[in-house]
């Protein structure tokens, strides 16, 4: 799929850590947790760039999507990994893009079968609108406005000399979902 | 040929054998199931999947080990799961079995978990469903007669799969009665579609069905010779209720000759997994050294069990 225009992501994420940076200052017992795939890798580098004390947690909605009845189980799961105790813990949940809202939901519902959170922030590279559900983010890079068919997409490339996680590089793409098969997205 | 498990799509419908299961399909079980292992850790061990649908278990067998795993499973869904007493139901009354059927439908069942002492009583409530054009049931077998029992036999390739990582390398022992056992027979059809090269049956020669070497197997009566270099042997209970005339001279000859002593363990190799369906008979096919013993895996594959359960559950009632 040839992608219509292309973000630098890496300039997205550098906002997105300043303003979670910024707000730490007053925030304790503070873990961040992403949603799987792009928002695992945001939560892998914000931890280390931000010195969060508490390993990166990961969510894979699955299995509490409220598209399960039409659309059943995805090929693959990856199994959700919260490695800290959430009970009175302040959570950053990360996603690549906000749109529906409704993996958001999702993934606060899986958040709560673990304990219960102090607080939970929202953080994401890009809020497109389209909201369903009345979530807003705490933490966006950009905003944008995009029509139903267009889909925000993000990849890691990773530079073949160096195949260490930190060195690769995101990059965020908008696609045409009309002109391929469709994603879950 | 017309597999009666998939649906027009070729996704599955019921879950009645390991036998024709594609690949994809038992790998996407076991991927599944590896998701849901880590959910009987937490706080809250549930998810919403299955919320609002209704999983009726109908046990004309007894079992507690499966039926109550497969309760816990559907638990662990969110499902409502409803237990009948057969013995004491209207079957014992004279109605028949698919009346039976069609009255839990009407009750609005999603999903029927069935074990039977006779073969092919889950085929008979698929088929009857689908002439009845209740698609929306699902069945699964949790152990029809001496036929099949493929949740246990997608449990053993899941705990096969979480102690030797690659099926393509190994050799399995499944030893003892097999002419009895539904369970060796889910086992084989399921190794032999992931891929194991050498799969072998150990036991005397009255408890080895005939066709095995057909089914790819290699045939063992000397339990020392098959069990060299093995990497997995899944021990098998004597069912002595099933067994009518002498196939035996009696337990205790059985266990001198085909009992899984420390001694013919240490034949197989030296990391050997030791399994067993359960329940077991102690001094008769198994050894308490082994089966209390470090490379006994007997209690993991109760624990894995309900995650392939749960993952079978979830995929079949979203299709």
């Amino acid at each position: 799929m040839k992608p219509i225009q292309q973000f630098d992501a890496e300039a997205l994420y550098g906002e997105l850590a300043r303003q979670i940076n910024l707000a730490l200052g007053h925030l304790d017992n503070v873990a961040v947790v992403g949603i799987y795939s792009g928002g695992a890798w945001l939560a892998e580098r914000l931890v280390k760039d931000c010195h969060i004390e508490h390993p990166p947690g990961y969510i894979d909605v699955s299995f509490y999507r409220d598209d399960y009845a039409q659309k059943g189980l995805p090929p693959e799961v990856k199994p959700t990994n919260i490695p800290f105790n959430v009970d009175g813990a302040t959570i950053i949940l990360v996603d690549d893009v906000l749109y529906t809202g409704r993996t958001t939901r999702a993934a606060i519902n899986e958040l709560f079968d673990y304990g219960r959170p102090a607080q939970i922030l929202l953080a994401s590279l890009v809020d497109r609108g389209g909201r369903q559900l009345p979530y807003a983010a705490d933490f966006v890079a950009q905003t944008l406005s995009l029509p139903a068919n267009l889909s925000l997409q993000l990849t890691r490339e990773t530079n073949a000399a160096d195949v260490s996680q930190r060195e690769s590089r995101l990059v965020l793409s908008l696609v045409d979902k009309d002109e391929s098969t469709p994603t879950n997205n | 040929m017309h597999n009666p498990q998939l649906n027009q799509h070729g996704e599955l419908q019921h879950l009645l054998t390991t036998e024709g299961l594609p690949k994809s399909i038992v790998n996407h079980i076991l991927d599944t199931a590896e998701s849901f292992v880590s959910i009987g850790n937490r706080e809250v061990k549930k998810v919403p999947l299955m919320r609002g649908k209704s999983v009726f278990n109908l046990f004309f067998e007894n079992s507690t080990r499966t039926r109550t795993t497969f309760e816990i499973a559907s638990k662990r869904l969110s499902a409502d799961v409803i237990n009948l007493n057969i013995a004491a139901s209207s079957t014992s009354k004279g109605e028949t079995l698919l009346d039976t059927i069609d009255n839990l439908a009407a009750m609005h069942a999603d999903m029927f978990v069935v074990r039977h002492a006779q073969s092919g009583v889950p085929y008979l409530i698929a088929k009857h469903l689908h002439d009845t054009k209740q698609n929306h049931v699902h069945v699964v077998n949790a152990g029809d007669g001496r036929h099949a029992h493929p949740t246990q036999g997608l449990l053993d390739m899941y705990t096969i799969r979480h102690y030797k990582k690659d099926f393509t390398q190994l050799r399995v022992a499944i030893v003892g009665d097999i002419l009895h056992s539904r369970v060796a027979r889910s086992d084989i059809h399921a190794l032999t579609t992931l891929g194991v090269p050498e799969v072998r049956a150990i036991g005397p020669k009255t408890l080895l069905p005939g066709g095995l070497e057909q089914m790819g197997v290699r045939v063992f009566n000397d339990m020392d010779e098959g069990l060299k270099d093995v990497d997995v042997i899944i021990t098998l209970r004597l069912q002595n209720e099933r067994m009518s005339g002498a196939l035996l001279p009696s337990a205790q000859e059985f266990f001198k000759s085909y009992g899984l002593t420390p001694e013919r363990l240490a034949l197989a190799k030296p990391d050997a997994i030791v399994m067993h369906p359960g329940p077991m008979n102690r001094g008769v096919e198994i050894d308490s050294a082994v089966a209390d013993g470090p490379q006994a895996v007997i209690l993991s594959q109760v624990t894995f069990g309900i995650a392939v359960r749960m993952a079978v559950m979830s995929i079949l009632a979203s299709n």
